[in-house]
């Protein structure tokens, strides 16, 4: 009789019922969600991952705007199937540098964690414009335009600051250069100094003609430019097997 | 009868929940050809046309914006509109306000299926709408709140009506994981680019918890609010057992939050919050069914209404498909079920069953009962809620059939190993083995969107019929009034 009359009491109270209901909603969240950026063992310990670079980061953003997401993840799972065919599973400090994260949720193509160094840029470029004439039964639409399309990178500077506010450690003082360099070595540091973002984009692009056209810099130089170091960047023979479960 | 309705009119604000209604109906038939025409890629990629506007990276939150914000969203307005005003007995709250809720919802759908097409997306599942599009979100529904609320509290009588619980409990979930799933910085005032606060694992975490309770709150807490307010009125019958909708309530709230980790079993993120999120999501399987038996038994002694109601044959079915897709949910985030079925076709299927049976079926059952009393009339044809009926039902039964072959199979292929311990199947032969089921999800989804064509006709033909009988009886009284000579 006391649950009744006690209930009774939130039924005819619009006010409790929304304060009650709200910390209900809020609890879940709280508890799964707060932890994960306090407790060290959320992220590993790793050599090498580093943000990307402009055309890198140029090309992420291309793969968000063509939502290729919606068809390849990026996570790789510690089993044996999968290491078998993509290779180790996926560190979350891998993707600590991915505003937004991009592991998807779907594979109806293959997980892209560890595409870089796969395939050759032509095979890219090739795979890119016309699936299906490097591989007969794919069901992945073709991307010509990209070749066609110029890379605007006028605003790649206001990308890089804008990441730098979410936590990017992209360089703008001379402090925060001296950091990079001590952090990711002396070339990776010039490349994320945002005062010289055009400037590194544009030689990164002429240097790994990636889409193979040294005359013009398009959407696809950025894009195999990205697809090219996904997964590259932590040396797996440095550590012992059994190092990275103790994260987990 | 004319004035009848005009008292109504004075009473209730009927008509944005007719605006509301007829928009829900527009943004569906849209969606569903949208996904329909998407699993058709699928299938027969050269339906890509080589044009950027139409793949299916761009089109593809363009089906599930349109289906879970436009029809989805739509109904849930219209709906709760027209519960809290009956509930209540009260007129809704500032006519100017519900009609910004109208138009901001409106129009942020329709910006945000633009943009998407043209390459404007934040990159987050169901939540790609950028970023000055999720400004108007936001104060859209600080209003709908401030609607509902102020509703509430002009009520007649001094209870609040069960249906309202669960309509409020949406609304303020809702805003909560909408604002905080979508912190991000723009990368300027002109531009539509952002980039989300939260990075990686942590990223992940918000997104999915988001992503569970849009479908946890947006797709089944507001729901079930309209199953608690249509299932006894269609039936004629109070709700089975009022004690149960209350811990049905409170226990569904407070679980769902819990469980959107789930989606993330064995990536990067820490395994004790996705195998928390997964305890949960067994225990979630306990008030989801005390909702089910709570509605499937409102019509305990009157099952003959399904022999001669083919409403309640919606409202009925989209319980029992409610009551699947709550068990198979709960068994799929177990962790040696999630690691077959993640990332395949299976989880695709499971959506459906929720998002067809469930929202779309319960959605149709509640319209075809609102609707014509909205107008003042009766529905144009029944027989043709029989004709929907089936082709809903048939049209599920491809798709979650065909999912499950896609899903499990390429599961399957894909840790098969030889003799030899390699791998028995490259990914593209699962690519391959997987034609025929997705061939017969699109014919699924074609079976579908007939379905809502054909509501959308008969809907189409309630509301002139309504009209005609409506100026026909204006007309008796003008002519009767010049004879009287007044």
């Amino acid at each position: 009789m006391k649950f009744r009359f006690a209930h009774e009491s939130i039924e005819i109270n619009a006010g409790l019922l929304i304060a009650l209901t709200m910390v209900v909603i809020s609890i879940g969240g709280l508890v799964e969600i707060v932890p994960l950026f306090y407790i060290d063992e959320t992220i590993e310990k790793v050599e090498g991952v580093r943000p990307y670079t402009p055309l890198e980061q140029a090309g992420r953003d291309i793969y968000i705007r063509e939502g290729c997401y919606t068809c390849h993840s990026q996570m790789i799972r510690p089993f044996r199937d999968e290491d078998l065919r993509y290779g180790h599973y996926s560190l979350a400090a891998e993707s600590q540098y991915d505003h937004p994260f991009q592991w998807g949720s779907k594979r109806t193509g293959p997980d892209l964690a560890r595409v870089g160094g796969k395939y050759s840029n032509d095979w890219h470029v090739q795979h890119l414009k016309a699936p299906r004439s490097v591989v007969p039964d794919s069901i992945m639409p073709n991307y010509p335009w990209l070749a066609d399309t110029s890379l605007d990178y006028s605003d790649i500077a206001g990308k890089m600051r804008a990441l730098k506010t979410v936590g990017v450690p992209y360089s703008e003082t001379d402090v925060e250069y001296e950091q990079n360099v001590e952090k990711f070595g002396k070339e990776m540091a010039d490349m994320f100094n945002i005062h010289r973002a055009q400037e590194n984009l544009l030689a990164q692009a002429q240097q790994g003609n990636f889409d193979g056209d040294r005359s013009k810099l398009t959407e696809m130089d950025a894009l195999v430019a990205y697809l090219q170091m996904l997964g590259t960047l932590v040396d797996f023979s440095k550590y012992d097997e059994g190092y990275f479960a103790e994260f987990r | 009868m004319a004035h009848g309705a005009s008292a109504v009119d004075a009473q209730y604000n009927y008509d944005i929940i007719k605006k509301f209604s007829i928009m829900a109906l527009f943004w569906g038939v849209l969606g569903m050809i949208a996904g329909t025409y998407i699993a058709a890629e699928l299938a027969f990629p050269f339906l890509n046309f080589d044009t950027p506007q139409i793949t299916f990276g761009r089109l593809r939150p363009v089906h599930t914006t349109l289906v879970i914000f436009g029809f989805g969203g739509s109904a849930l307005f219209a709906t709760s509109y027209y519960v809290v005003q009956r509930t209540c007995q009260a007129r809704l709250y500032s006519d100017f306000m519900a009609n910004l809720t109208f138009w901001g919802w409106q129009l942020s759908v329709l910006l945000g299926v633009i943009g998407y097409v043209n390459g404007y997306t934040q990159g987050r599942e169901y939540a790609e709408f950028v970023w000055p599009i999720d400004l108007l979100i936001a104060v859209t529904w600080v209003i709908y709140f401030m609607v509902y609320v102020q509703t509430l509290r002009r009520r007649s009588q001094p209870h609040i009506y069960v249906a309202n619980w669960f309509y409020m409990a949406f609304i303020l979930a809702t805003a909560i994981l909408h604002i905080f799933n979508n912190l991000a910085v723009p990368v300027s005032m002109f531009s539509l680019q952002s980039y989300s606060a939260f990075s990686g694992v942590q990223d992940a975490m918000t997104q999915w918890w988001y992503g569970h309770n849009a479908v946890g709150f947006f797709l089944t807490a507001a729901f079930l609010g309209m199953m608690y307010y249509f299932v006894p009125k269609q039936a004629g019958r109070p709700v089975y057992s009022y004690r149960l909708s209350i811990v049905h309530f409170w226990a569904l709230s407070f679980l769902y939050m819990w469980v959107g980790a789930h989606h993330l079993h064995w990536t990067a993120l820490p395994d004790w919050t996705s195998s928390l999120a997964a305890t949960f999501s067994i225990l979630l399987l306990m008030p989801s069914w005390g909702g089910m038996i709570n509605g499937i038994m409102t019509l305990s002694g009157a099952w003959d209404k399904l022999r001669t109601d083919p409403i309640m044959l919606f409202l009925i079915t989209a319980l029992a498909f409610y009551g699947m897709s709550t068990f198979e949910g709960p068994m799929m985030s177990l962790k040696s079920v999630n690691a077959l079925s993640h990332y395949t076709d299976w989880t695709v299927g499971h959506v459906h069953s929720g998002a067809l049976g469930w929202v779309a079926m319960v959605s149709f059952g509640s319209f075809y009962h609102m609707i014509p009393r909205l107008y003042d009339t009766e529905l144009w044809s029944k027989k043709l809620v029989y004709v929907h009926f089936w082709l809903a039902t048939i049209g599920i039964v491809l798709y979650i059939t065909a999912m499950w072959v896609s899903g499990i199979g390429q599961g399957l292929m894909l840790r098969a190993f030889d003799d030899y311990g390699n791998l028995a199947y490259t990914f593209i032969e699962t690519v391959t083995f997987m034609h025929l089921p997705l061939a017969t999800r699109m014919i699924g989804g074609m079976f579908f969107v007939s379905g809502i064509l054909t509501m959308a006709f008969n809907i189409y033909m309630t509301i002139r019929t309504a009209k005609k009988e409506q100026a026909e009886i204006e007309a008796k009284i003008a002519a009767r009034m010049a004879k009287a000579g007044v």
